[in-house]
């Protein structure tokens, strides 16, 4: 299996990926992306000029629970000041976090991944400085904070993810955010 | 441009603020991480020393709070520098909010 390590001469972060790892793992950063820049998600004016005009973020939580939890709220118990962290933050946030799963995608393609994977026995070899890689490494949170929220990850459950049948899309998509969680852990102990 | 007062004012800080205001002023605020099921500890770890600058002993108390004990008061200071601190710790992932200290 894949994971992160650090070059020691060059001390950049390196990886290895077979094409079918490299295309799910860009497959989820683009989805990520558009979650992330769905239009639905952000505030929405009725009247067209007014729309333009609104050069503010939304004030209320996400309603997708996905994006509900890279959003939490700051204040739990001052609605307003709630309100008004989320107006100034939340937009700066959605792009950072849209921007750092694109870098992904970026990093793979770069690397060789073509648009549509055909080609059998492709491996793609990430190598990234230090700061890509920290970029990857916050991202691969997201990722995971994605995956955990539509799953319903819980602290201690790992007895029942173990006990789905394989052929559970749930037991599928457990063993994905597994893997993320291992990529993760190795990239940051590639940087510590 | 605002013209100068004509008249002098005596600021008259001390009289108006009474003791109960003084206290609240200077109480400071702070950023609060909570525990959740998806954040590697090894990863908060790594976030609070490399955004904090805190050494990896204490970086490492605080996760292990955040763990144990479900929260950890991560950082310390002005409602403007919690806000910060607070949306930094968004942009990592992990699940943060700021409150007046207690």
């Amino acid at each position: 299996m894949s994971a992160f390590t650090r070059h020691r001469r060059s001390g950049r972060v390196i990886a290895n990926f077979t094409g079918f790892e490299a295309d799910l793992l860009r497959s989820l950063a683009s989805q990520l992306v558009e979650l992330l820049r769905n239009e639905e998600a952000m505030p929405q004016a009725v009247d067209p000029l007014e729309a333009m005009m609104d050069f503010s973020g939304p004030t209320s939580a996400p309603e997708d629970p996905v994006l509900a939890r890279l959003f939490p709220t700051a204040y739990s118990d001052d609605e307003e000041s709630a309100a008004e962290f989320r107006r100034f933050t939340e937009a700066a946030l959605r792009d950072g976090k849209a921007a750092a799963a694109c870098t992904i995608i970026d990093g793979l393609e770069e690397a060789g991944l073509p648009p549509q994977l055909e080609e059998e026995g492709l491996m793609i070899d990430v190598e990234l400085d230090r700061e890509t890689a920290e970029i990857w490494m916050r991202s691969f949170t997201d990722l995971r904070l994605a995956l955990a929220t539509r799953l319903g990850v819980e602290d201690n459950d790992e007895d029942y993810w173990a006990a789905l049948p394989d052929e559970d899309p749930r037991a599928q998509a457990h063993d994905i955010y597994d893997w993320v969680g291992y990529l993760q852990e190795t990239l940051v102990r590639a940087l510590s | 441009m605002s013209a100068a007062s004509p008249v002098e004012v005596e600021p008259d800080v001390e009289q108006s603020a009474t003791p109960d205001e003084i206290t609240v002023l200077a109480t400071p605020w702070v950023t609060i991480v909570w525990n959740d099921p998806v954040n590697l500890m090894s990863y908060v770890t790594y976030v609070f020393q490399k955004y904090f600058g805190y050494s990896k002993k204490k970086a490492e108390k605080l996760m292990l709070e955040v763990h144990n004990d479900g929260r950890s008061v991560v950082s310390t200071g002005s409602r403007e520098e919690m806000e910060r601190d607070v949306q930094a710790m968004h942009e990592y992932g992990l699940w943060a909010t700021l409150s007046r200290s207690e």
